[in-house]
């Protein structure tokens, strides 16, 4: 019994984190209809932001977030504004191209992390990074306890943007119908480039809130990607409480996996409950919710 | 046996009866009118006849056979083809390309498909336009692309769906000539329109719907002096 | 009946030029180059016949792939069967995959279906890492090479390709084609018009994994080893068979053999530090800087794929073959009419 609440919590810490990156890639999804196959990557560059100003500036992980989430809005404004609107004009004979845009994004953006620092592993180490607390046989690690904690704010700060602001409204109607919100006076080319740079800021956050947790290196945004559409299509393309749910089912299943079944089984259990979702459950868990 | 009939089409969409006991039957032959308000169930009747939704009570029989079970590409087989009311060009294919892919049906070599698309376009009056793609044609000549690809089928009943909206009088008339010359051929229709003096001047009967239930039927002057009919399309003080 | 004979005859002339080339190269490395770009062409004409004709796009395509190697190098592995009979079961092997999982997945659409493949690409991936005793995990598969010389390798892969072609020029034209293109363009109008899409995915499905089956089990034959993270590599095979399909030009007959000779060509490019030129004015001219240039070139051919994956898409959208109107306006200065 205490195996299986140790590993219960354990998942449902690791998928309160999983959810942000979940979200950041529904919302672009529901929003412009693309696949953002790129979300791990900005994570990826979020972490690396951290390392840097952990180990040159001292600053702590959860300090950064007030610099990492910025920084990686920006990049994703300039990515849709640069990179993808103008694709939402052409016609192709193959309608992928901004899904294949973003995974040359996510390419660019590995190589270029790779350039600069190698493909050493590094890693963000506070004194808290290996703390754990018990409570009765439980343990939790401190780190991921205190993310956990700082992503459900965040994703609590998400939905009353949503719901109660102009601007979430704004977003909310564009993804419904680009065109009735356009005739509703909304600008929707700016929504679009404000989405993207949500997106990515709420990627930043996860990855931030990771750092003290995970190795760090290049290629550990790929993996998060496919995390990220496993958890967006778990939880229903563009809803952001599917998103939640997803983040959580995979978190624990990715935790249930290695216990029982074997460390090699991490991943492909993952892959396993996508392919089933998609076949048998099309619409993800979107039909219980209203965003 | 009756070349076609409808009996007693039931579909619901969630809480809401889209078609309610609709039944119909269609002599071979003949021009079949089917006419009601927007939303009445017109297509969704259509969408039953062709496969595209399934019925949840009713059924369809063709040629002395139950249809209605069948999947969609299998009823064009038998003989039923149709047009969609929101045209379905296949775009970045030449209008030559759109009815080969459409004559493939019935003949199995390039050569015999080739000629048989030829003949349809030309029946239909395409030829001038065969090379062009598809999605570079305006709506006139979208709406008559969609009819000649069902036509290809060699369809022994046709399903038009509102052919005739969008177009100006010069396209109409000829449109209504080209539903006429596919009767003349041998093809029952039944058609959707909006459009009264249409409808009114090629059917032979016509069926009337509103709300998904059947209001009249009858010839085009029977229906047009029934007061259910005026009732749905002018309201209730006019009829 | 000119234009038509026109047609033939570049790529007769190329096909020509490939046959003599191993006589011409001087070092077996080229050779080895252009045995990769035929298997390139095998694998993006392929890709492109389920993805560009028939509108079901594939990002995980080293699915099929690595379950042709398997094919080859289990069957040698386990029972000491010749890997050239395995050659015949790779093709096999991935359509036997392909259909099951086009079964499932019959009824998702556009990226759905995308993701799905991903997904596929994924599992056996990881399956095959760990189903050990099956296939060695992760240590994968050695076997030894038939032949010594690249030679007898280039002239069967230069068949395989051939045949790939052929068939794929037979199936566009055909009632094939035309159904594979009707199903892409509006699937519920197909439908309508007597078309069985079901059937005519799956057909599409098995034919676009036959080809890259048998290409991976040549590869398998070629290479003498390969292991879970080679050949079911989501950007080494997957992601660079999209590229390939979308660089030259998807929907087009021989847009992947163009893709699959920018493909080879940049990464070349890139690992020769820009073809030795760097090398050669940082010898004549003794400046550090371009040695330091050089290197930064041949370590950058990841980033080079992923910037041409850009440049493509936002300036070439429809490939080299599919935007040639474009490109001859732009660089060549033709006038086109209208």
């Amino acid at each position: 019994m205490d195996v299986f609440l140790q590993t219960l919590v354990a998942g449902i810490l690791k998928g309160g984190l999983y959810a942000l990156i979940g979200m950041g890639m529904t919302l672009i999804m529901g929003v412009m209809g693309i696949i953002n196959l790129a979300q791990g990557q900005l994570m990826m560059v979020s972490m690396y932001i951290t390392y840097v100003l952990f180990s040159v500036f001292k600053i702590d992980p959860y300090l950064s977030l007030l610099i990492a989430m910025p920084a990686l809005f920006l990049l994703g404004v300039l990515i849709q504004r640069q990179l993808l609107n103008p694709l939402m004009k052409v016609e192709t004979i193959l309608p992928h191209n901004q899904v294949l845009m973003t995974v040359g994004i996510g390419m660019v953006l590995t190589e270029v992390i790779r350039f600069i620092f190698k493909s050493d592993y590094r890693s963000v180490s506070t004194t808290y990074s290996n703390q754990t607390f018990f409570l009765g046989h439980i343990s939790f690690s401190v780190a991921l306890t205190v993310a956990f904690f700082i992503a459900v704010a965040f994703t609590l700060a998400m939905f009353w943007f949503l719901m109660k602001t102009d601007l979430g409204r704004s977003i909310r109607a564009t993804a419904q119908d680009k065109d009735a919100a356009t005739l509703m006076g909304v600008n929707t080319a700016r929504i679009t480039v404000i989405t993207f740079g949500l997106g990515s800021a709420l990627a930043a956050c996860a990855g931030t809130l990771l750092a003290p947790v995970f190795y760090i290196f290049p290629d550990i945004g790929g993996p998060f990607t496919s995390k990220a559409f496993v958890i967006t299509i778990l939880g229903g393309l563009g809803s952001t409480v599917g998103a939640i749910f997803g983040g959580l089912t995979l978190g624990i299943a990715e935790s249930m996996g290695p216990t029982y079944l074997g460390m090699d089984y991490e991943n492909i259990i993952g892959m396993v409950i996508f392919v089933l979702v998609l076949v048998f459950l099309p619409s993800g868990f979107k039909r219980l919710t209203k965003i | 046996m009756s070349f076609f009939k409808a009996d007693n089409l039931v579909k619901h969409f969630g809480g809401l009866a889209a078609v309610n006991n609709v039944s119909f039957e269609v002599r071979k032959g003949e021009i079949f009118g089917l006419i009601g308000p927007n939303g009445s169930g017109k297509t969704t009747t259509f969408n039953l006849i062709s496969g595209i939704h399934r019925l949840n009570s009713g059924k369809v029989i063709f040629k002395g056979q139950e249809i209605h079970r069948l999947p969609t590409h299998k009823i064009c087989k038998l003989g039923i083809g149709r047009t969609f009311q929101v045209v379905k060009p296949l775009g970045r294919m030449t209008v030559l390309d759109n009815v080969i892919a459409a004559a493939f049906v019935r003949v199995n070599t390039m050569r015999e498909a080739r000629e048989l698309a030829l003949q349809t376009i030309d029946f239909c009056g395409l030829l001038p336009v065969q090379n062009l793609l598809a999605k570079s044609l305006p709506i006139a000549w979208r709406k008559r692309l969609e009819i000649t690809r069902a036509m290809a089928t060699r369809p022994d009943l046709l399903l038009l769906d509102e052919t005739s909206a969008g177009l100006n009088p010069t396209e109409l008339l000829k449109a209504i000539e080209l539903i006429k010359k596919i009767r003349d051929s041998g093809t029952t229709v039944i058609i959707i329109e909006h459009i009264m003096h249409v409808i009114m001047s090629i059917s032979d009967r016509i069926h009337a719907i509103n709300f998904g239930q059947t209001i009249g039927e009858g010839t085009p002057q029977e229906v047009a002096q029934n007061k259910a009919v005026i009732e749905a399309y002018l309201g209730t003080d006019y009829a | 009946m000119l234009s038509e004979m026109k047609k033939n005859l570049y790529p007769l002339i190329f096909l020509l030029a490939l046959a003599v080339f191993p006589f011409l190269a001087r070092e077996e490395y080229y050779e080895h180059l252009v045995i990769l770009f035929m298997m390139w062409v095998i694998i993006g004409s392929s890709w492109n016949l389920l993805a560009g004709y028939t509108g079901r796009v594939s990002f995980g395509h080293a699915a099929f792939f690595g379950s042709g190697a398997y094919a080859a190098g289990l069957l040698t592995y386990h029972y000491g069967i010749s890997p050239w009979w395995g050659m015949a079961t790779g093709g096999l092997l991935a359509t036997a995959v392909a259909f099951p999982f086009g079964w499932i997945t019959f009824r998702l659409r556009g990226a759905y279906f995308a993701l799905a493949t991903l997904a596929l690409n994924e599992v056996l991936k990881d399956a095959a890492k760990i189903a050990e005793p099956l296939t060695n995990g992760m240590v994968g598969i050695l076997i030894m090479p038939t032949f010594s010389s690249k030679l007898p390798y280039y002239y069967i892969i230069m068949a395989m390709m051939v045949l790939t072609i052929l068939c794929m020029r037979l199936t566009v034209h055909s009632k094939l084609g035309y159904y594979f293109v009707s199903i892409r363009e509006d699937q519920d109008a197909a439908e309508s018009m007597g078309i069985n899409t079901t059937r005519y995915k799956m057909i599409s499905l098995g034919i676009g994994t036959f080809w890259t089956g048998l290409a991976g089990a040549f590869y398998m034959n070629y290479m003498g080893f390969i292991d879970p993270s080679v050949v079911f590599s989501l950007q080494d095979i997957s992601i660079a068979a999209v590229l390939v399909g979308i660089v030259g030009g998807a929907g087009t007959i021989y847009g992947p053999a163009v893709g699959a000779f920018v493909m080879i060509a940049v990464q070349e490019f890139f690992r020769s530090g820009f073809f030795g030129v760097f090398k050669y004015f940082g010898d004549k001219t003794g400046s550090a800087a371009f040695a330091t240039l050089s290197e930064f070139v041949k370590s950058a051919h990841a980033l080079g794929f992923g910037l041409l994956v850009i440049f493509v898409i936002l300036l070439l959208p429809n490939g080299i073959v599919g935007d040639w109107g474009k490109i001859k306006k732009r660089v060549f200065r033709v006038k086109t009419v209208g």
